[in-house]
């Protein structure tokens, strides 16, 4: 880029917002479908589709393991996916707040068009404003995605059946951990990094290769104990969870012990929870072990029937080391770090 | 096996629980002094597994709990008053005051409100903000009051003068003797906090075995700390001579933090203190000395806690002082819950309302 600092005459519409096109997003994403600059892209998809939307307004903008450019690529690929359909073409909008560094806005780009094709997705339309100082925290993102699905029938979250296995493809709150420790410079936890990843290689890998996937969710926001309870709810079972199983790194605990956190309701950004029937757990937990975000992958837990299980239908227990068990509720609002 | 994974060892714990089936002759009633202490028995899953004969009750041990409706409404007071930044742990965010108002309404409102990891980073805000007034909400017992201590007497070597600090801080053993003279109070044991015991240590507790003959144990926030303190306490009532013992050890030493007890007083006299729900308890609270009252809040802000009304049917009082368990409170998952909480005890991390409505299998 030749200019240093975005001004609001880059979304202007005018000479310099074609220089910020040109200069940066066609040189960075360019494919044949965004490079035919029409007021839409022509795609070229089968139905029926999958299609999703989300808006990353992430502090830090850059943290251990990713940006808000990765995370934009891979949580609408991500949410596509889940639905067991592979995901084709992104849009992506960018809101700029003015004096914003163009290296800054560069180096996120780049990091979007890398997560792009490692995803194997094209960005074929979007558009940028620039707002006034002050109007945004520098950047935020919005992409919405469209995908192909695989299968006839999507998976639902309201298609887990007692007898089901549940599945995650890795360690338990990674990424939210990270951006709390990045955006407060807390040094304890120096060793953690975002899990932010693509996940839509090893849904088709499950789809394809083992079959009968019943549930794909990915445990964004609210982390696992949230999704988990959302499953439960749409499907109306009682799910049981073995606390010990639910793999969450050292680092991550510590770093939850010590500021009151849990991080069961931590974010993730790269694990997905699979619910599949229990005599195809196996094949499927090696099938995600042998691929590349899938290698921690573990069974954490079991579908019950509400009628012969600790809880009612709609809620998630867990099965603590000791063998009592104990509600894993939805979180109420946000995860607040505690005085003592 | 790491020496804290010891303390969380299933295998240790199921004959731990065994002892304890055996040994228990008679129903004991204990009060976990601490709030994370209540979170710690359900969060392991251990509360169904101990013996029915083993109630137990919640303390005055929860820092935000026992926050006094005067004091929440002097924060909410604070917040939005021009040129005032609040710094604030997070537990605070969401106790409601007057009104259900609380912090995140106010900050939704326009107050400049901050949510702090450390008392030192309020003092970092105070210097990246030198036309603003920073005040910190310190809030805590002797856990805590150490560090807030500590930063005031950095901000006055260091010359910042819009750093100000609440001190709304309450001392713990105190409030074990309110409810140890309470007729009411039928508290076979005390399960003493771990935190607060790093810097008190033992001496300010004997006290409760000396006088009052009951039991206290010291201990940590692990499953085996908590099952080998009720047997010690199980044991103290079979031989009928009660004492102070610390289990915690790898933690607490016996005489507590020396050098965080001179800091705490360096900056702080001890004074009688309200606590919500228990009421006005002498030398319980920590006021400034004359010599750091430059960073008093109160006095430099002008600010006089008021009276406010009791929150009518809230008995987040009788749950603090083991009178009432919380699902035996009539607002109990009704009028009060975690997203429309009534009093304290439902919205703090620690409170043991919040931990009943969350923890408990209901079927």
């Amino acid at each position: 880029m030749s200019e240093s600092t975005l001004l609001l005459d880059h979304g202007s519409g005018g000479m310099a917002s074609n220089r910020l096109i040109g200069d940066l997003f066609f040189k960075h994403f360019g494919n044949p479908i965004l490079n035919e600059m029409n007021d839409a892209a022509l795609l070229n998809i089968t139905g029926p589709i999958t299609m999703s939307t989300d808006s990353y307004t992430v502090d830090p903008i850059f943290f251990s393991g990713g940006s808000i450019g990765t995370l934009a690529v891979h949580g609408t690929v991500n949410d596509v996916a889940m639905l067991g359909a592979k995901p084709r073409y992104l849009s992506c909008g960018f809101i700029l707040e003015e004096g914003l560094d163009m290296s800054t806005l560069e180096k996120i780009v780049i990091e979007m068009a890398e997560a792009a094709k490692e995803a194997d997705v094209l960005i074929v339309t979007g558009d940028t404003k620039v707002v006034p100082r002050g109007c945004v925290d520098k950047i935020f993102i919005n992409t919405t995605g469209i995908g192909e699905l695989i299968l006839p029938e999507a998976t639902s979250g309201a298609h887990a059946k007692p007898g089901d296995a549940i599945l995650v493809s890795g360690t338990m709150g990674d990424h939210g951990l990270t951006v709390l420790s990045n955006r407060e410079g807390l040094n304890f936890a120096t060793d953690v990094k975002s899990d932010s990843a693509p996940l839509n290689h090893i849904v088709a890998a499950l789809i394809n290769e083992i079959g009968d996937i019943h549930v794909l969710r990915d445990p964004t926001r609210g982390g696992l104990a949230t999704t988990l309870n959302e499953i439960a709810g749409q499907s109306n079972v009682t799910m049981n969870i073995v606390e010990s199983q639910v793999p969450v790194r050292e680092s991550v605990r510590n770093g939850c012990s010590f500021l009151g956190l849990d991080p069961f309701y931590l974010a993730n950004e790269g694990k997905l929870i699979c619910i599949l029937p229990q005599e195809k757990a196996e094949a499927a937990l090696t099938l995600m072990r042998s691929l590349k975000y899938g290698e921690e992958a573990v069974q954490v837990g079991t579908v019950l029937d509400p009628e012969n299980a600790p809880g009612k239908p709609g809620q998630v227990v867990l099965e603590t080391p000791l063998g009592g068990h104990r509600l894993l509720n939805m979180l109420e609002g946000e995860q607040l770090p505690r005085i003592c | 096996m790491n020496v804290s994974d010891s303390f969380k060892d299933p295998e240790l714990c199921k004959k731990l629980l065994e002892q304890l089936h055996n040994e228990l002759d008679a129903p004991l009633r204990f009060m976990e002094v601490c709030g994370t202490h209540t979170v710690a028995i359900f969060q392991s899953g251990l509360r169904p597994l101990l013996p029915k004969e083993i109630v137990h009750l919640s303390g005055p041990g929860c820092p935000v709990c026992v926050t006094h409706e005067s004091e929440v409404a002097a924060f909410l007071d604070l917040a939005g008053k021009d040129g005032v930044i609040l710094a604030t742990f997070g537990d605070l965010m969401r106790v409601p005051g007057p009104k259900g108002r609380n912090l995140k309404l106010a900050q939704a409102e326009g107050a400049r409100i901050e949510i702090v990891y450390s008392p030192l980073d309020a003092l970092k805000l105070a210097q990246n903000n030198p036309n603003d007034t920073v005040v910190f909400l310190g809030v805590g017992f002797e856990t805590t009051a150490p560090t807030i201590a500590a930063s005031i007497m950095m901000a006055k070597q260091q010359n910042i003068k819009n750093f100000k600090v609440l001190s709304f801080h309450k001392m713990v053993p105190p409030a074990l003797k309110v409810l140890l003279e309470d007729p009411e109070c039928a508290v076979d044991a005390f399960l003493l906090p771990g935190h607060v015991s790093t810097i008190l240590g033992m001496e300010p507790y004997h006290f409760v075995a000396e006088t009052y003959n009951t039991p206290g144990v010291i201990t940590g926030f692990d499953p085996v700390d908590i099952l080998q303190s009720l047997l010690i306490m199980v044991e103290q009532r079979k031989t009928g001579k009660a004492s102070i013992v610390n289990q915690y050890k790898r933690a607490v030493s016996d005489s507590g933090n020396a050098k965080a007890r001179e800091i705490m007083f360096s900056v702080f006299d001890v004074a009688e203190a309200q606590w919500r729900g228990v009421g006005t308890i002498p030398d319980s609270g920590l006021i400034f000395k004359d010599e750091y009252e430059e960073f008093d809040a109160l006095k430099a802000l002008n600010i006089t806690l008021r009276d406010v009304p009791q929150t009518p049917g809230c008995k987040c009082g009788e749950v603090l002082k083991g009178k009432m368990q919380p699902n035996e409170c009539p607002l109990f998952a009704k009028a009060c819950t975690p997203a429309k909480p009534v009093g304290p005890c439902m919205v703090s991390t620690e409170g043991s309302c919040a931990a009943y409505f969350k923890y408990q299998v209901t079927a």
